[in-house]
Parts: C-alpha cells; structure tokens; sequence
C-alpha cells in the first residue's frame, strides 16, 4: 500500500545544532503512528517543517507517493494535512464559531460555517455549543474547537500535538475515541507525545526521536513502557527513592478558608480553600489548567494580596500579613509555573537571578549593596548541586535551555532550605531526566521535614511523587485523598467538575 | 532581491553601543542635507553647531555648563526609564526646583551666610520632588496615566511661573520687567574653576552620574529597578512592589530635575526670569537614550546635545541660521536613535531564494507554532549557546 506520508533523509540545521537529522519513516493511511522524544529531540521542527512552517535542508516528503514540496500552512492544507497545536490559538471574548471563521482560509458564509461545524460536531460526537464565548469553555472544550478548524478540512493526515496535556483523564478517553473513529475511516494520525502508556493504548507504530535522529520504531502495544522511555533518553531510569520513608509529622503549612478574587480578565476565584501540609509530606494539587492554580500559587507567596481572605500559617505563626520578603524570612519558597520572565529574569545572569529570591536568606545583601561574590558562589553551588548546564554563574538565563533553567530555579529555592516549599508545574517541559532529577530533590526536601505543596495537571508526576492529593475545579479544593488506593476515575471526575454520580459525564457534557 | 528585517536571536550589544554613534553621524549627514535643500549652506551648518564649538576653549566652558542641568535631568529620568516609568514631566520639575530655591532666595536676600545656598539648593530638590509626587500618586492611587499626568504638569509649572515673575515675586526694583531681584554673592552658585565660567554644578553633575552609576550596578534598589523594567512578574516574585518602584524613580527623577533648576537659577541666571525654561527638561530626555540609560553613557550624550546647543547659538551670530536649526538637529537625532535602535534587536539581511536563511521569520506566519509558551521551546531555541553575559550586560 502506498504510504500516505513518507519522510526520506529528511535534515534540519540551526545555527550551532541539527534539529532534524536524516529522518526518514513513513505513516500508512489510517495509521495512528506516535512520534516520541523528549524535549528537543527534534519533533516540533519535524512537524513543522511536514505541515510548512518551516523547510528541510535536505531530504524529501512524499505525500500519497507523490513527492511535495511544502511551503507553507496553506498548502499543507492544500494538500490534505490538519494539525491540532499543543497551544490554542483562539480569541477568548469570540465565540467558537467566530474562532472558527477566523482560523479559515477562505470562510464560507456564516450560516453555512455552523452547518458544517454542526455536521462534524454530531459525526464524531463532540460536544461543543458554536455560540459559546470560548473563555467560558473548559481547557477540553477548547481544543475541540481546534480538532474541529482541523477537520473542517476533511484532512487525510492530521498531526497532534501533545494533545493531552491539559486534559482529564476522562477528556483524554474521549479524545481517543474521537481519533480512532478517524483513523478507521482511513485518516491517518501523527500523534507527538511523551505519555508512553497513552501511546500505548493509541497507537500502532511508534518512531522514537532522540538528538534529531531517529533511533527506534516499534510496535508501542509490544514494548515496555520503561523500554520506550530509555530509549527515549538514551539511558536508564532511575526510581524515585526514599518516598516511603517520608515521615509525616506536624502541619507546617495550614491555610484555612482563604478566598480571593481571580486575576482580570478571565481569571478564576479563590472558594473558601482549607488544607494543610505536615512535615515531611507532599501535598499534590491535581487540577485542569486555568481553575484557580496560578491564583492560589500567587496569593499564597504573597505576590497577590489584595482582596484575599482567610489565613495562611507557616507552624502555626500567620503569615498572611507578610510581604513576600517577609513569607521567604519566615520559612517560605516558592517557584511560578513560569519560568521566563516569572520565576527568572532571562536577560540576567544566573548569578543576578540568585538575588531575586534568596537574597535575604542566604545573606547575598548587606547595607544595601549586592554582595556580587556571595551571589556568585551562591549561583555556583546551585549549578554544581543540581548538574545544571551553564557555562558559569555569569551565564544569562534565557542562555539555559527549559529543563537547565527549571533545575536552576527549583535548586536556588531548595537550596535555601525552606520550611515550606510551594511549586507549581516543576517539571513542565524539563525532559525525563531532569523531571526525575527535580522530583528527587523535592522528595529529599521533604525527608529532611519540610513541607511540600505541588500544583501540577500531570496526574502521573503526582501519584508518582505526592502522600495525598486534593483537585481544584473553578476555584474550590476538593477533600484531599490519600495516594494510597486512590480512585483515578474519581481524581478524574473531580477534575472535570463532577462531584455527584454521574459517571462518564465530564465537563462539557455537563455543560452542554 | 531586496532587504528585510529579521530577528536576532539576542540582543546585539554591539549595536547597542553603535547605535547612539549612527545616528550621530546620520544627524550630521541628513542635516547638511536638509539645511542645503532649505538653502542654507548645509554643509557650514553642520560645522558651526557640530565642529567649530570644540576647536573653542570658550566655548568648552560654555559646553560644560550646558552639558551639567541636562546630564543631572537624564540620570534622574534614566533611573525611571529603566523600570519602564515614564516621567515626561522633568520641564515642569526643574521650573518648580528653579521656583523653590528663588522662593528660598528671596526670603533671604538681606542675610549672610554660608548655609543659604545649601538651603536654597535643598528646597530645590523638595520642589522637584513635590511636583514629580503629583503623578506618582495618581498612579499609584488610581492608575492614571503617568506619561500623561507628568506632562500635563509642565505647562501648569510654567503658568505658575508667568503668575510669579508678573505678580508676587516681581522685583520692586526692577522697572516692573518680570523678574526677580538680582541673588546676591551667598546666594550664587561659586565657581569650580576660578576665571571661568564653570561653577560647582558641573563636578556635582558628574559625582551624580558615577554615583548614580554604582548604585544602578551594585546597590540592591538598582537591582530592583532593572528587574521591574525587564520582568514585572519576576520583580513581584522577588519581593519589589510596583508603587514603591514607582514613587522611587518618579522622586529620583523629580529630584534630580529640581536640582538642575535650582541650580540653574542659582548659577548661569543668578535670579528668575520668565525665559528660565529652555527646554532643558525635554532635551534630557533624547540625552538618555543617547546614554542607552546609562548614567557614563548620559554624561557623554549630555555634551553631544549640549554641543547643538552651543553650536546652534554660534552658528545664528555666524551664518544666520535660524534658532529653530537646534531643535531640528536635536528632534533628527532622537528620531535617528530610535531607527537605529531597531537593529539592537533586529538584523538587516538580504531576501535571497537561499531558504534556509529565511526560515525562523516563517514561523511568524502561525502564531500557535511559536508561542512562547514554556512546553516545547521554539526551535532556535534547542541551540544552546551558552554565552558567558558579564553582569553589566543588562546596563
């Protein structure tokens, strides 16, 4: 049969790195084929350059056995190619269909649009009202208007991005039938993803990235999960270590009723949220993006105070009086969800980036006047303790790559070390290595007492690593739950917003 | 085949120190060219303001003096252009310095003593400072506009002034010309250099910039302001609060520019006039960002302008040219440094069919391919050049 895409030799060189190194497979119709690596192994280029954003060095595609050249988004859907981005581009005071319309080449009128949205919307079963404002949809909704801009096109290759890494495990399944049904209609899918057991239970054949080359493919239903992710990283894998000695003690983090109104424009509200955290514990946050996390990150450190409720105690002492200086003084770190330009200054040194948070703590001011010695030696020791790449404590941030600077942040937190440690996020887009790196260092904070608190939508890095968990929806905590024996399908539900019996339904359903 | 503009990568620190020295030189080349098609001798024009004054020691005097209230204005307004405060008010804020140490000088104009131009410079800086407060609190209380507020306020300064030297403060003595009496011997700035005209303002201008240029570099309130003007979130992170950043640089600013007025009245005018206003507080302006914000960098540009001021006054006696040819020259300069300023981030380059050059700016072309988003870097990005930045890189 002929392969719907075939990639022969295909080569990609940036300025100082080879992002895509002689790639050649191919993808048979109505294949759902996973593309796998870690961050930077090459797949985003890969990808951009089949649907024409960008264009190979070297090397040729054939689409359908025809050889192509592709010079842009538009002729990719000439040709038949969607593809659902890992982030949305979508206007969130318009409505879906106006969205849609926006996103078109050449938009038919309007009537005739929400006939045809309406047409692909009741053939693969999505759930989705056209008339929404999309910033009252949930994060599921909201690629669903992005599947469908791509199926409009009635395309024969439709590429996915890291499509699940907002979603709830229930939105996921959903998802999944939705790309099946494609495929068996003679779609094929290229599926991008780092989630080895949903390409498990996706996919048919999987080419393994690493270093811009391929270095495997495989039948991902026969291989381990752990085989695919060494292969992936080019190394093995280390477990997590020293969690079930985990003393849990005192609470040293107590936040009690604490309210807050939700960050302009869309932002979510703060509900009445009651937990602790003792000593020694990790506390997860599950929760779809965009449901009050970075509201309760941000009141928490003291970076929003305004209008909040309620009281936060480090061992008792309140501290939601303090100013962000004061909660560091009194035992608190933290790290933002985003790196560049929150948690770092990217056009600073590593050193400078010192002074921003442990400047107080670790003695890097005196009199007013930066100790830039002691904010050097600092920096250094942050870079050596974690394997930070960096050429030196004088190296800009934005000169680190995602998963170098996340190691640097989260060692110049835990490096103070904080009764409290606050994170949100720690191991988004960090590959494996360091992901595993980072959660080790947490896991020892927390051996030596600390108290732990983490905000993640990857239910996996928090069953992995996390003693209890609770979910936010729409700005209220659940009851947290031990990880021992918990229910995925109930974490799940609650995600989705679902808090009585109706099994199955998930957000959109309810609201639709 | 034609040109287009493509982003780099980093910021090029080279163009950051050429760019001021372009437009410099693009001044001079579009001036001649301008005064030429105006005709006027463009080329004398350019040589009278831009050469004729340096072969001069008088007029080095004259440049220096010049040179000192814009160089004290542009490193107070730098301070708050580095966390992204734009004070556009430092006219208003100098007339008011100016107005405050009169007010102290006439008060005192029988007595003797050492202490009276301390104190006179002292209300100055609190004038200063006073009318830079006005759009500091509206901001911080109402988040009003401070570009707006700040400037708005220039002309409420000079209506203050006409009110003054036509009515309250008008010399009894004076043939009622509006102006204030003469300062007396304690009330006039001494001079630096004795048998010049080089008073004190000047070495208190560049003591100011040094000072000023350790504290940006080394002093942790520096720290501060260089982290909100390039990363707002990251400076809540840190613990610095917007509004005290804002009252900081807005005081600095309105401090400083109250000072160059007080020292002004108090040296090259020696009394208050309704001409006082030169200009001086918008100038300073152009002369920060010819200093790229650095205070060394601003006492230089501060001689670069006050050379077209200079060079404009001599070039009117020598050639005839009209008075408007400084502002003109000054306006060419600020509207060539922002030009060139776009390749401190961008590179000119070719259109050729060679592909692969072309590549990074296609991405523009969807925006959801490269949103800057933390998941999967964009592809230049993966190039990890590490570069070693030394800790003045952001100055």
């Amino acid at each position: 049969m002929t392969p719907r895409l075939q990639l022969s030799g295909i080569t990609k060189r940036f300025p100082g790195v080879v992002a895509n190194d002689a790639v050649s497979f191919s993808v048979a119709p109505g294949e759902i084929h996973a593309l796998l690596g870690e961050n930077g192994a090459g797949k985003s280029t890969l990808v951009k350059i089949i649907y024409g954003v960008q264009r190979a060095d070297e090397g040729g595609l054939a689409f359908d056995g025809r050889p192509v050249e592709i010079h842009s988004p538009k002729e990719a859907r000439a040709l038949g190619i969607g593809m659902v981005f890992q982030h949305f581009s979508l206007f969130e005071a318009m409505t879906v269909l106006e969205n849609i319309a926006l996103g078109m080449d050449d938009p038919p009128p309007r009537r005739e649009l929400e006939g045809r949205v309406r047409e692909v919307l009741n053939t693969y079963d999505l759930a989705l009202d056209p008339h929404r404002d999309v910033h009252t949809l949930s994060v599921g909704e909201r690629q669903r208007i992005e599947i469908v801009r791509a199926l409009l096109q009635k395309p024969k290759l439709l590429i996915m991005d890291e499509p699940t890494s907002v979603l709830t495990p229930q939105e996921v399944e959903k998802l999944f039938e939705t790309l099946r049904r494609l495929a068996s209609e003679g779609c094929s899918i290229l599926y991008i993803s780092h989630k080895l057991h949903e390409i498990k239970a996706l996919c048919e054949t999987a080419t393994i990235l690493r270093g811009g080359k391929v270095v495997a493919t495989c039948d991902p239903r026969e291989e381990s999960t752990r085989a695919m992710a060494e292969l992936m990283i080019g190394g093995s894998l280390k477990d997590l270590t020293g969690k079930d000695a985990a003393l849990t003690g005192a609470a040293r983090l107590t936040v009690a009723g604490l309210s807050a109104p939700g960050e302009p424009p869309f932002g979510t509200a703060l509900k009445d949220i009651s937990f602790n955290v003792r000593a020694g514990e990790c506390f997860g946050i599950a929760g779809v993006a965009g449901n009050g996390q970075n509201e309760l990150l941000s009141v928490i450190s003291g970076e929003r105070r305004d209008g909040v409720s309620g009281t936060i105690a480090i061992d008792g002492k309140p501290i939601t009086g303090l100013s962000v200086t004061g909660r560091r003084a009194a035992g608190l770190a933290s790290v933002p969800e985003e790196r560049n330009g929150h948690a770092a200054v990217p056009a600073m040194s590593l050193a400078e980036n010192a002074i921003l948070s442990a400047r107080s703590r670790m003695g890097l001011v005196g009199g007013g006047i930066i100790r830039s010695g002691a904010a050097r030696r600092y920096a250094a020791k942050v870079i050596e303790a974690f394997s930070v790449k960096a050429t030196g404590p004088g190296a800009a941030a934005k000169s680190l790559s995602g998963g170098n600077l996340q190691k640097f942040v989260m060692g110049r937190e835990i490096m103070q070390d904080p009764s409290v440690l606050v994170v949100s996020q720690p191991t988004w887009g960090v590959d494996a290595g360091a992901a595993a790196f980072i959660r080790q260092a947490m896991i020892d904070l927390a051996a030596r007492g600390a108290a732990i608190l983490v905000v993640s939508q990857d239910l996996d890095e928090l069953l992995e690593m996390c003693d209890r968990i609770a979910v936010i929806n729409t700005g209220r905590l659940s009851e947290p739950m031990d990880v021992k024996g918990i229910s995925i399908e109930r974490v799940g539900l609650l995600m989705g917003g679902v808090h009585g019996a109706h099994a199955g339904g998930d957000a959109a359903e309810k609201a639709a | 085949m034609g040109w287009k503009l493509e982003p780099r990568r980093e910021e090029s620190r080279a163009m950051m120190l050429a760019a001021p020295v372009i437009a410099v030189v693009a001044t001079l080349i579009a001036g001649a060219i301008v005064f030429t098609l105006l005709g006027e001798n463009g080329p004398g024009a350019v040589y009278q303001i831009f050469v004729a004054p340096l072969l001069s020691l008088n007029r080095w005097q004259d440049l220096l003096v010049k040179a000192a209230p814009l160089a004290i204005i542009a490193v107070g307004l730098s301070v708050g252009f580095r966390a992204n405060i734009w004070n556009i008010g430092a006219e208003g804020q100098y007339i008011l310095g100016g107005l405050a140490g009169t007010g102290v000088a006439l008060q005192t104009l029988d007595l003797e003593g050492g202490w009276i131009l301390p104190l006179m410079i002292l209300a100055g800086v609190l004038g200063g400072m006073a009318w830079a407060a006005v759009p500091a609190f509206l901001k911080t209380r109402l988040n009003v506009n401070e570009i707006l507020s700040s400037l708005m306020l220039n002309y409420v300064a000079i209506q203050l002034l006409y009110y003054l030297m036509r009515g309250p403060w008008k010399d009894p003595e004076g043939f009622n010309f509006p102006q204030t009496a003469m300062f007396s011997a304690d009330q006039t700035l001494p001079m630096a250099v004795p048998g010049t005209l080089i008073h004190i303002g000047v070495p208190i201008a560049a003591a100011l910039g040094l000072t000023a240029w350790f504290l940006m570099v080394r002093s942790i309130t520096g720290f501060q302001i260089r982290v909100i003007g390039l990363a707002p979130d990251a400076a809540r992170y840190g613990g610095f609060r917007q509004a005290s950043t804002m009252w900081l640089a807005m005081l600095v600013g309105g401090g400083m520019a109250g000072l160059a007025g007080v020292l002004e009245a108090a040296g090259p005018f020696g009394q208050m006039v309704p001409q006082f206003p030169t200009g001086y507080g918008y100038t300073a302006i152009i002369v920060a960002f010819l200093g790229r914000l650095n205070p060394l960098g601003i006492l230089l540009a501060a001689l670069v302008l006050a050379l077209t001021y200079v060079g404009g006054e001599s070039a009117q006696t020598v050639i005839g040219l009209p008075a408007a040819a400084t502002g003109v020259f000054q306006a060419m300069m600020l509207f060539f440094l922002l030009a060139t300023d776009m390749l401190v981030r961008y590179r000119l380059t070719r259109t050729t069919p060679a592909p692969a050059r072309t590549a990074p700016a296609a991405a523009a072309g969807e925006p959801s391919a490269g949103s800057g988003r933390p998941g999967e870097p964009p592809p230049p990005a993966g190039d990890r050049i590490q570069r070693e930045r030394t800790e003045a890189a952001a100055l």
